[in-house]
């Protein structure tokens, strides 16, 4: 199969762009840990409000300081609306749904997951820069979508 | 031969028609995001905007538009006649009542939903039926086509397809085993379930099954423009096709990669370890290999086109080549507005940055530069040349056939570069509105979302145009006989050998092989843990 020689120079160079791509997403993944939120967990979306692991929302400080915080969402708002948590501190989200689809995303950090009804996803970040954001609801859950949202506040760390 | 046209005719007709609708649905919410003060605006309006907009343009505008051009080059590349043109006909019919139906369910509010109809948003089920029936249509379709190949192949045996036939093959390979997965949760999961016969529905499993189509999905659209960029675009600005082979083994990649890269629409969701999600972006990365191909190929044999005309110097032949010829133009900037679509895309595939764009405005300024322009402006691109042929009549009003691939280019860069910078500046998709009770930070994205608006205006101005010269032509355009459809000549010559890209069946293994590496495990694994279903919700 005759193929131009300059055809030839631009397939390698599509080929070594496709693996630079590839080696630095597996480098970051790998070294850094730098993967998306993938828990697996389950839990029965109608039981939420009293399953013991979201019978409680909130944040809640463990013992050797990190944060978690537990929050659910429902048609059309997250509870509880508004949380708040330490600068520079690894903060554990344990969030689901009680109905529907939702997404939760905050605003200008790239903090953002799909919360699946039966699901409980959960990933941990940290936030530098102490300030108000906002949170949002980004997957389409009804007529009031634009209405949910919720604000986290950050404070300044002792 | 005649018959086949009418068929063709009919396809491209519903096509239209759905453009039509879609664009207008598209307008009204142009105008709901500059948030002017119209006595209809309203979140019912704007979701169920949404909705039908996604549908008309993702499912029935393209697969119909597909189903038609299918039928006019695979007739005409073989020289023989559709095998079975009853079925034919009928998967013609099915897709239409099935379309209908789904459009009902949505314009009577009942299937509010979006074109992703994630449960447990529960939609009617005549939502769900309709769609499953635009599918049956659809392998109907592709049935006879593989039909009318294998007459084809018995009469020519060792003589390697047309390259346009090789490429409505790619399409329906991927087609039928994108198609399984939507099947199976159509099925299995949402009609039964919308028919109150199981009680509740597993909304991550749906979302596995979704995406396993989603994707491949777009490799669907995408596949025929290809076949429009490579085997007519050179013919129309007076060239050759670039390299033949390398066309060919495009379509086996594609045959190959485009189904097992679901899991990158859900590399936010839970319950997906991310070791399988980084199996998948391996195969989306590896996917943008035959795009860059195609990228020199055809713009390689543009360049042919320009010399062939007399040019020369570097640049040239840019000049040279026929822009006021609405299938040159509308096919070279779609191929514009696509690399810039690349780029975005490669950024979504990017496994950790995924994280900052996903659900963001980002994602629409994304796939409309994609499906939206690379395939919808090559579509209307296709029409102009296509429709005069296939109804014996001139083209009509082409003045404004002449403008409309442009106006559509600057429409669609102020729409999309918007919806890219405001995705970034974190601006969630599909809200009605953006404003959260004031808070701050909203207001930088206002500006923007004006930009938005305009450019959605400048794109229904464009799609208008479209439809005068589509409704011209059939109704008003000068009978006369019609040029045949001729496609480009390879510059090396017309191959005689079979090359291993020739070998579809091996592909299809191929194919097959890499969709259970990237599957089977996920999904049992999936279906052997705990897991709990969720009751409908109609919160609309």
């Amino acid at each position: 199969m005759h193929v131009d020689i300059y055809e030839r120079f631009w397939m390698w160079g599509a080929g070594a762009i496709v693996a630079i791509f590839l080696g630095i997403t597996a480098f970051a993944a790998i070294s850094q840990g730098r993967v998306p939120p993938s828990h697996a967990e389950t839990v029965d979306p109608r039981n939420v409000w009293t399953d013991p692991r979201f019978a409680e929302r909130g944040v809640k400080t463990n013992p050797d300081g990190s944060v978690e915080v537990t929050m659910v969402a429902l048609m059309f708002a997250f509870q509880p609306n508004e949380i708040r948590v330490p600068a520079g501190t690894p903060v554990t989200f344990r969030l689901t749904s009680a109905d529907v689809l939702h997404g939760f995303q905050i605003i200008g950090t790239n903090a953002n997951t799909m919360l699946v009804p039966g699901y409980v996803s959960q990933f941990t970040t940290e936030f530098d820069r102490p300030g108000q954001y906002l949170i949002v609801c980004n997957e389409y859950c009804g007529l009031s979508h634009q209405g949910m949202f919720a604000t986290l506040i950050v404070e300044e760390g002792e | 031969m005649m018959h086949n046209r009418q068929l063709a005719t009919a396809n491209v007709g519903v096509a239209v028609g759905a453009f039509g609708v879609a664009t207008f649905l598209a307008f009204m919410q142009a105008l709901s995001r500059a948030a002017l003060d119209l006595p209809w605006r309203s979140p019912k309006m704007y979701y169920l905007s949404v909705t039908g907009h996604g549908v008309l343009m993702a499912l029935v505008f393209t697969t119909f538009f597909i189903m038609g051009l299918g039928v006019a080059l695979t007739t005409r590349a073989l020289g023989r006649p559709l095998r079975y043109p009853r079925l034919a006909w009928l998967a013609f019919w099915v897709a239409t009542v099935g379309s209908l139906g789904a459009l009902w369910a949505i314009f009577w509010g009942k299937a509010t939903v979006l074109y992703t109809f994630y449960p447990p948003l529960e939609a009617h089920p005549v939502f769900y039926i309709g769609l499953t029936l635009l599918v049956v249509g659809s392998w109907i379709w592709s049935a006879v086509t593989l039909g009318t190949y294998a007459a084809w192949r018995r009469e020519h045996p060792g003589v390697p397809a047309p390259l346009a036939v090789h490429g409505i093959l790619a399409t329906i390979i991927v087609w039928l085993l994108a198609t399984i997965g939507v099947a199976a949760e159509m099925l299995f999961q949402l009609i039964p379930w919308s028919l109150g016969l199981v009680e509740t529905v597993d909304p991550l499993l749906a979302r596995m099954l979704f995406w396993y189509f989603g994707h491949p999905l777009v490799y669907f659209w995408l596949i025929p423009a290809y076949v429009v960029w490579y085997t007519v675009l050179p013919k129309e600005a007076g060239g050759r096709l670039f390299s033949d082979p390398l066309a060919r083994m495009v379509f086996a990649l594609f045959i190959i990669l485009s189904t097992p890269v679901g899991f990158h629409h859900q590399f936010m969701d839970p319950g997906i370890s991310a070791g399988w999600k980084m199996l998948h972006t391996v195969n989306t990365a590896a996917i943008l290999f035959p795009s860059l191909v195609t990228a020199f190929t055809v713009t390689a044999s543009l360049e042919v086109a320009g010399r062939m005309r007399g040019a020369t110097g570097l640049w040239d032949w840019i000049k040279r080549l026929p822009w006021g010829n609405p299938l040159v133009s509308s096919v070279i900037l779609s191929m514009i507005l696509f690399a810039l679509g690349g780029i975005g895309g490669a950024v979504n595939a990017a496994f950790g940055m995924n994280s900052v764009v996903h659900n963001t405005a980002w994602i629409q300024g994304h796939f409309h530069l994609t499906v939206g322009s690379a395939v919808a402006l090559t579509f209307m691109g296709g029409a102009y040349w296509l429709v005069p042929k296939l109804v014996g009549r001139d083209l009509e009003l082409d003045l404004l056939a002449r403008v409309q691939p442009f106006l559509w280019f600057v429409g669609m860069l102020l729409f999309s570069l918007a919806n890219h910078v405001t995705g970034l500046m974190g601006m969630p998709r599909r809200v009605y509105e953006v404003g959260y009770a004031g808070n701050a930070i909203t207001s930088h994205w206002q500006n923007l979302t004006l930009v938005s608006a305009l450019g959605g205006v400048l794109l229904f101005v464009s799609a208008s145009f479209f439809l005068l010269v589509m409704l011209g032509t059939v109704l008003a355009g000068r009978r006369r006989e019609q040029p045949a459809l001729e496609f480009a000549e390879p510059l090396a010559g017309k191959p005689e050998r079979p090359l291993i890209f020739d070998r579809i069946w091996l592909w299809v293994v191929v194919a097959i092989v890499l969709v259970v590496i990237a599957y089977a495990y996920p999904l049992a694994s999936h279906l052997a843990m705990e897991r709990f279903g969720s009751p409908g919700f109609k919160p609309f």
